[in-house]
């Protein structure tokens, strides 16, 4: 079973010291304090590839648009069971939308005999949850977006779970060749291995620039693109909580006492 | 501008609130709306939706009776070559976010996904969305085209009573062949725990923030001393912190209790939407700007690690 799976480097949002500026030109933010990470729901996408390759064989080729500071990613992929990459860069590629980096994937990805591609349902950059979906119908597959559980029912099937609102599970078969876009909690990613990441540095990342996709320019970055995001804004702000001052010993005893008046202690 | 579809939404055969949000945005912008619907056995729905509307265009097949990307997809693809609306409005959701990019590629349409408002300049709508976790606004505009995709947030606007009376067409299957790719089986309902937290009168609510699965008695014993259940977001949930059914937000329990305790939770809109019927929230965050605090009622902007321990002490202090 040959997977292919797209994974995002991403500023580790979750952390919460990362503040999110934005930058001068207004369409772009500041990343100078960011660190970056894997996107997380891509992680738990790598985890499911190399999970289907233990059990059923095949190749798991790991592929990303990004600077060559991806390669950090790209190769924690590898060091995990990942057999090869791809990593794609471009200026060109810069403001590309959802669908111009689509194109851009599935120039990377329409040469190889791929059963299933695996993406995360979303970054948590730009959150469009759009990427998988779009690609498939690039590539001429169908896909299923949002999955948390995947079984192989023969070489041509696989029954696979969306996660709908309210954690309802929509079960269902789909034909491979596929495009899955893998939700968190679908598995428990693992860590690389020492053995792992000493192999990963031996394991080829090929790089593709624009030349090598053979999409013009035209067909990328804005111009490619079918929406343009014009700016960035600061939501307005609802109104806010009634921030408790002090210390935490302060803080703690205005809130137990608002609580006390309450009832609810 | 042609005329707005809104595809509706069913699920598990009840027409979904979302369906009735899009068409009360729809019918504010301006041109013409037509609801679409696919299903089997839908006449009670497309009556429904007659109110909301100024036109209903149904398809009623069992093929459709459950949604499938592969025959939605087909199906409203036809319609829209037929019909050519100026703007197809979807509900953002596990259906909608499925379907909108493969229906829009198809169509060669431009598109945009999770939109929290949208207005029309001219012909052309501008759609605003949310980009890193709700901490800041994106803008989006389109390249000149005859038809539009917009995925709309769910509960992005509240649906009202429109009063109309729609014009009701039920029209032929646009299908004809069977589609073999996809093929729905069924829903299987998320498990349910030994505590039912949508019950709860008290939550401590814990998220990202406490960065560890060793931190988590501290925060057990928080709950404890205020006789309050644990809760988390979904990161704590797929950390394996907790167990599924303790999980608020849209993917999980939406919860009403009379205070709801976030703990280094930052509010993105997946986690408030489960949360903010809460009657009395307190957001303890080290984050300033997180959206917590704006759906929260008293706020504590600090280090949860000193807070929560204080926190204990002084709330056992008062139970004496």
């Amino acid at each position: 079973m040959n997977i292919v799976v797209c994974v995002k480097q991403v500023p580790d949002t979750s952390d919460p010291d990362t503040e999110v500026h934005i930058d001068s030109t207004g369409r772009g933010v500041d990343q100078s304090k960011f660190s970056f990470v894997i996107n997380e729901a891509d992680n738990y996408g790598v985890e499911e590839a190399i999970l289907l390759k233990e059990k059923h064989g095949g190749e798991v080729v790991i592929v990303s648009i990004g600077p060559e500071a991806a390669n950090q990613v790209i190769r924690m992929a590898l060091a995990k069971g990942g057999d090869r990459a791809i990593r794609l860069e471009d200026e060109a590629f810069a403001f590309s939308d959802v669908y111009a980096t689509a194109k851009i994937l599935q120039s990377a990805i329409k040469d190889i005999e791929f059963d299933v591609v695996m993406t995360g349902c979303m970054a948590s950059d730009d959150g469009y949850a759009a990427t998988g979906q779009t690609l498939a119908q690039l590539l001429g597959v169908p896909h299923a977006a949002y999955v948390k559980s995947v079984e192989v029912i023969d070489e041509k099937t696989l029954k696979v779970g969306r996660e709908l609102e309210g954690g309802l599970l929509e079960m269902s078969e789909i034909k491979m060749p596929c495009v899955l876009t893998i939700q968190t909690g679908i598995n428990e990613p693992r860590y690389a291995s020492f053995k792992g990441i000493r192999e990963a540095s031996k394991k080829e990342i090929k790089i593709m620039d624009l030349a090598a996709t053979g999409l013009s320019s035209d067909e990328v970055g804005e111009n490619g693109s079918l929406s343009v995001l014009k700016g960035y804004s600061m939501p307005e702000v609802g109104e806010l909580a009634e921030i408790l001052e002090g210390d935490a010993s302060e803080t703690s005893t205005k809130l137990a006492t608002i609580l006390k008046e309450k009832g609810l202690v | 501008m042609n005329e707005i579809f809104v595809l509706a939404e069913h699920r598990q055969g009840e027409l979904r609130e979302v369906s009735l949000e899009l068409l009360t945005l729809a019918s504010k912008l301006g041109p013409k709306v037509t609801a679409v619907l696919l299903g089997s056995g839908v006449d009670e729905f497309a009556n429904k939706l007659a109110s909301y509307a100024d036109r209903v265009l149904y398809v009623d097949d069992s093929m459709y009776a459950n949604y499938v990307c592969s025959a939605y997809q087909a199906a409203l693809s036809e319609l829209i070559k037929k019909e050519k609306p100026g703007l197809v409005l979807i509900g953002n959701t596990g259906q909608g976010s499925d379907l909108i990019p493969s229906l829009a590629v198809e169509l060669g349409c431009p598109f945009t996904t999770d939109v929290i408002s949208l207005t029309l300049e001219g012909d052309k709508p501008v759609a605003v969305r949310q980009f890193y976790g709700g901490k800041i606004n994106g803008t989006i505009e389109f390249k000149d085209a005859e038809t539009y995709l917009i995925g709309v947030r769910e509960a992005a606007v509240p649906a009202e009573e429109l009063g109309k009376s729609g014009e009701i067409q039920k029209i032929e299957n646009p299908i004809t062949t069977e589609i073999t790719v996809q093929k729905f089986l069924e829903y299987v309902e998320a498990a349910v725990g030994e505590v039912d937290i949508t019950q709860s009168a008290m939550l401590v609510a814990v998220g990202r923030g406490i960065r560890e699965d060793k931190n988590m008695p501290m925060m057990e014993e928080l709950a404890q001393v205020l006789g309050a259940d644990l809760a988390g977001s979904r990161a704590v949930v797929d950390a394996g912190w907790l167990p599924p059914d303790r999980q608020v937000g849209i993917s999980g329990k939406t919860v009403k209790p009379k205070l709801y305790l976030a703990v280094g939770i930052s509010g993105a809109f997946q986690h408030v939407t489960g949360m903010k019927g809460s009657e009395l929230v307190v957001a303890i965050n080290k984050d300033p700007d997180a959206p917590i605090f704006q759906y929260a009622d008293y706020g504590i902007v600090d280090d949860l690690f000193k807070v929560v321990p204080a926190l204990i002490e002084k709330i056992k202090e008062l139970k004496g």
